[in-house]
């Protein structure tokens, strides 16, 4: 297998990369200078943190290590996911709930069929992709459920007073929020292999891993994240159009 | 008075720093046609949704048959006392999405004859259930709303000036529509200006700056 090193030149060489970015932002006065330093600075601390963490949990090998880092990760998600959630009530507690049930279901299925084995070097960074993948669908769900509640107003109140309950007003909204927050998968799994080499695959290629073994793993991770993000959506959206009506099932004004 | 229908007590509505709707009072018969007036933005349609629990008193009580509002199960309460909006927005794809809803909260099959039946209440030829809504003209849609409403004959039909901005023909068959209603006993309170719904009614409210001014 290839060696892989990245020396700390390499990396201050590839630096500047970012300054390409910097001086078209500049230069086209698109305004994201600040924000791109921003990325930056936060990349390498956190990569760089989150490096020696791993080191040292794979060289430990506990359990009770291996699924604390999983709840760092899953937190972390549940929070960022919020972020998208412009105001529905509970809106952590309820990504919480989704991604931690995504991310343990998934894991455990893969655990039991003996896809993955139960040590860190493979369960952190499958948790990771598991927890971003239903993070981003769960936050993209929020953004169709808070679109369509607000463009679609009037349509659900006709639904509430002509006696709909909140799931009979509110069911469309429901299932186009969750083919919103599926569709980046859907759309990367049918393009898998003609538009990009995803990084499950592309990294074992990397490694020296034969490109017909390292395609088992990427068909895994394909079906691994469509069950995670059609999981992790269906939940957090069930659990979220109640916070659009009150207990007097009226539509609520929160963003 | 006992048998009424609807009786309000003392009724008021407030948001932050504004009161819409205060000291509110009436009682409403079975069977009776009443119109509420007065200026625009007086209240007239706060009060209509406050009948019909799409908006909650901050004040005062009404009562429906006999029990307070609040004792009723909301969707049932909706589906007696229905509520018509003066710009409705048709939902789904076409007419006959629209006019299925009603059969679908109430987990009924859907009948085509009677929506047929109804559309024709309303002078709206039977082709027109495989309609775009998209298509539809604002007096048809102001129609196909009104039957969607109608579908399942509820106790009270409230009307918040659903004959605003149509044409004198849509107008005439609106008209009819309410009147052969309120013939088969229906009670209906209409939020209007129009001169041929305030002769039709019993009896006139007024509403100025959310007060029950008159009534006649």
């Amino acid at each position: 297998m290839t060696q892989l090193i990245v020396t700390p030149t390499a990396l201050i060489f590839a630096v500047a990369l970012v300054v390409v970015a910097l001086v078209i932002s500049l230069k086209e006065k698109i305004g994201l200078e600040k924000d791109l330093i921003v990325g930056v600075i936060r990349a390498v601390i956190q990569l760089t943190v989150v490096g020696y963490v791993l080191t040292y949990i794979i060289r430990v090998n506990r359990h009770w290590l291996t699924l604390l880092m999983v709840v760092i990760i899953i937190v972390n998600a549940a929070w960022n996911a919020r972020g998208r959630a412009r105001g529905i009530p509970h809106a952590f507690a309820i990504s919480l709930l989704a991604i931690t049930t995504a991310t343990a279901g998934t894991i455990a299925l893969l655990v039991l069929a003996g896809a993955i084995a139960f040590v860190p070097s493979q369960i952190v960074p499958i948790s990771g992709m598991i927890a971003s993948n239903a993070m981003v669908a769960i936050g993209l769900a929020y953004r169709s459920m808070n679109g369509q509640f607000h463009d679609q107003r009037q349509a659900l109140l006709e639904r509430l007073s002509l006696g709909a309950t909140k799931y009979q007003t509110a069911i469309a909204v429901v299932r186009e929020a969750i083919r919103t927050g599926m569709s980046p998968t859907i759309d990367s799994a049918k393009t898998v292999g003609l538009v990009s080499l995803p990084g499950m695959m592309s990294g074992l290629i990397f490694a020296g891993v034969d490109p017909t073994k390292a395609i088992m793993y990427q068909i895994m991770v394909t079906f691994m994240l469509m069950a995670a993000t059609s999981l992790g959506s269906t939940i957090a959206c069930y659990l979220a159009y109640p916070q659009f009506f009150n207990a007097d099932l009226q539509l609520r004004n929160f963003n | 008075m006992s048998d009424a229908i609807f009786t309000l007590h003392d009724v008021g509505f407030s948001v932050p720093e504004r009161t819409l709707i205060a000291d509110v009072s009436f009682t409403v018969a079975p069977g009776e046609f009443v119109t509420i007036g007065g200026p625009s933005g007086s209240g007239k349609s706060t009060l209509l949704r406050l009948v019909a629990t799409l908006l909650t008193p901050t004040a005062g009580t009404i009562t429906y048959d006999g029990q307070p509002q609040d004792s009723y199960e909301k969707t049932e309460y909706r589906r007696q006392v229905s509520y018509c909006y003066q710009q409705p927005s048709l939902f789904g794809e076409t007419v006959w999405d629209n006019l299925a809803f009603p059969f679908q909260i109430r987990h009924e099959e859907i009948d085509e004859d009677r929506m047929v039946q109804a559309l024709d209440m309303v002078h709206l030829p039977a082709n027109m259930l495989r309609q775009p809504i998209t298509d539809l003209s604002g007096g048809e849609k102001q129609r196909v709303a009104l039957i969607r409403n109608l579908l399942f004959t509820p106790k009270v039909l409230l009307l918040d000036e659903i004959t605003t901005g149509l044409d004198t023909v849509t107008k005439d068959a609106v008209h009819e529509v309410i009147k052969n209603l309120n013939h088969q006993g229906l009670t209906i309170l209409a939020v209007t200006h129009d001169e041929v719904e305030l002769a039709a009614a019993d009896r006139l409210l007024t509403i100025v700056d959310g007060r029950l001014a008159v009534s006649v």
